[in-house]
């Protein structure tokens, strides 16, 4: 049998005066998946977590979070999830202790310092423990943001952003943490702008675009799919290409061109009919396909 | 119910982290109303036969600091919470909007409650009163805190800028509550004017308050906390149906 998905999204609409900011979205996340919700600004991401969180409350459809409905079951749902909110948001008035004492009370739990400490430990912050919040750095807030989403060990984790104005070394840090969370069983969505970040760690990716799922399928599948491979030359000298070639150029900015091609195996030909048109070539660079190329030809398909 | 009491205890440790702020600067304005009212009043004006001015002006002055704080605590709390963002800390939990309510409710009754007594401790020395009634200072208290910090919740609900909010303390609230009989017996005012304090819910809650320390009023306690408790059941009311709309909390 198969187990009740950590997410389910079925036609969610939501608008704002007259932005449609979610055109009935449908999202399943099965239990234990490392998913990537991408979009430009805008794109209804945040509207759609808040929705889940109860943040928010949608026009139409339903949402649920391991199998609870947000707004009818909505104690059980909030109790499922833990969320990391985009913006940087504390409470003044405490330290960060407290304020992990008093959210992990929110949720019910008394006596949760064994618990704490781990948090604090893995997020590099048992030298913080006591300060006030207002002491603490952009990213140290951040990781504050984090463990005071994970006092309940929700199974289900919302990262919105979780990586804007942390430094490279803690941000390493944070993802080993939040890998670890994933391989023991916590189900993981995130939105990021680092594409990068996405495709090393999610395993399946949605793509939003004016509150519309428009691409939804696994890393590897959407590389394979929507990729190109390239080949970014830079010529010595002015050159006119035949027009076997031209017909090739992706883009061009004064001496440097991008070939597109399909195989690897067509690399070498085009390198022979470059040198047969008398092309001498200062620089050349093979374009792996990334994420960054695949969310670019989606946005601009769509 | 380990959520309501966590929100509790949070919105009450709040105001006591700025207890300066939130209990001793009230208390100080309540007492330097009474040095000056007292100075220039004692003697010459006596609003209730046989109570000296500034024992008549003590009780008034303990409601008036329990319905501006209670008003102020759950309202302030709310905006800033609003304002800085950390409002989500308390909507992404399992949390109802009842026992949202109640626990804001209650954490301004407590501040309102300890601004009052400070209050009293203070002008002790200058006054003196039968207490005549204490069931009646206490049901006043905590209706009056009640409405006040109900009225605080909408308030703080409804401003999106501390300039709103000012507003609303500072065009409602202050009116009210200075114009309700703290400072007079509204039966030294003229008609017109004495009919119009009796659409004030303000001043029944002061005149049923100061009943408890003389057993004497303008109008019977029962009268005003009836009034006062009508006032305050239907403004709950708004305030549970704004909150399980979600209100601008819960776009």
């Amino acid at each position: 049998m198969k187990s009740v998905p950590a997410i389910r999204v079925s036609g969610v609409t939501k608008r704002f005066g007259s932005l449609q900011a979610l055109g009935g979205v449908d999202l399943e996340i099965q239990q234990g998946e490392f998913f990537g919700l991408l979009g430009h600004n805008g794109a209804g991401k945040t509207t759609l977590i808040s929705s889940l969180a109860g943040l928010s409350r949608p026009d139409g459809g339903t949402l649920e979070i391991m199998g609870h409905d947000v707004q009818r079951d909505y104690r059980a749902a909030r109790l499922a999830l833990g969320v990391v909110p985009q913006e940087l948001v504390f409470d003044p008035f405490f330290s960060v202790r407290e304020m992990l004492r008093i959210q992990s009370g929110y949720f019910g739990i008394r006596n949760n310092d064994d618990w704490i400490d781990e948090l604090l430990h893995h997020l590099d912050l048992t030298a913080k423990a006591e300060a006030n919040m207002r002491m603490l750095s952009g990213g140290m807030k951040r990781r504050a943001l984090v463990a005071q989403a994970l006092v309940h060990r929700p199974p289900v984790i919302v990262l919105d952003e979780p990586t804007a104005g942390v430094d490279v070394g803690l941000r390493q840090g944070l993802w080993q943490f939040i890998r670890k969370l994933n391989q023991e069983g916590h189900t993981i969505v995130l939105t990021t702008h680092y594409l990068e970040e996405a495709e090393t760690l999610c395993g399946r990716i949605a793509m939003l675009k004016a509150g519309k799922v428009v691409a939804l399928d696994s890393t590897a599948n959407l590389l394979q799919r929507f990729a190109r491979r390239v080949l970014e030359v830079t010529l010595a000298a002015p050159l006119s290409l035949p027009p076997a070639l031209a017909a090739r150029v992706l883009k061009q900015d004064g001496l440097h061109f991008t070939f597109g091609f399909e195989a690897y195996d067509e690399v070498a030909g085009l390198l022979a009919a470059l040198a047969a048109a008398g092309g001498h070539i200062h620089d050349m660079n093979l374009g792996k396909p990334d994420l960054e190329q695949v969310f670019m030809g989606v946005m601009n398909q769509n | 119910m380990e959520g309501f009491k966590t929100l509790l205890y949070k919105e009450c440790l709040r105001f006591w982290k700025v207890g300066f702020q939130t209990v001793l600067s009230p208390v100080l304005t309540a007492v330097l109303y009474l040095l000056i009212f007292g100075h220039v009043l004692d003697g010459h004006v006596e609003p209730l036969p046989g109570v000296a001015y500034t024992s008549f002006l003590v009780p008034g002055l303990v409601m008036m600091t329990i319905l501006q704080n209670a008003f102020a605590n759950s309202s302030s709390s709310l905006i800033q919470s609003k304002i800085t963002g950390n409002i989500v800390f308390v909507l992404l939990p399992p949390i109802s909007y009842r026992e949202f309510y109640a626990a804001y409710v209650l954490a301004s009754i407590a501040r309102a409650l300890l601004c009052g007594l400070g209050v009293l401790l203070v002008s002790l020395p200058f006054a003196s009163f039968p207490f005549a009634e204490p069931g009646w200072i206490l049901a006043f208290s905590l209706v009056g805190g009640a409405f006040l910090g109900s009225l605080g919740v909408i308030a703080g609900i409804w401003a999106d800028k501390f300039d709103q909010l000012a507003a609303f303390q500072n065009f409602l609230i202050m009116p009210l509550t200075m114009l309700s009989g703290v400072f007079y017996s509204i039966h030294s005012l003229p008609p017109f004017w004495l009919g119009v304090s009796h659409f004030n819910p303000f001043f029944f809650m002061i005149d049923g308050f100061r009943y408890g320390f003389f057993g004497a009023s303008d109008v019977s306690p029962w009268m005003s906390i009836g009034v006062v408790s009508v006032c305050f059941v239907a403004l709950a009311l708004l305030t549970l149906r704004l909150l399980a709309r979600g209100y601008k909390l819960r776009a």
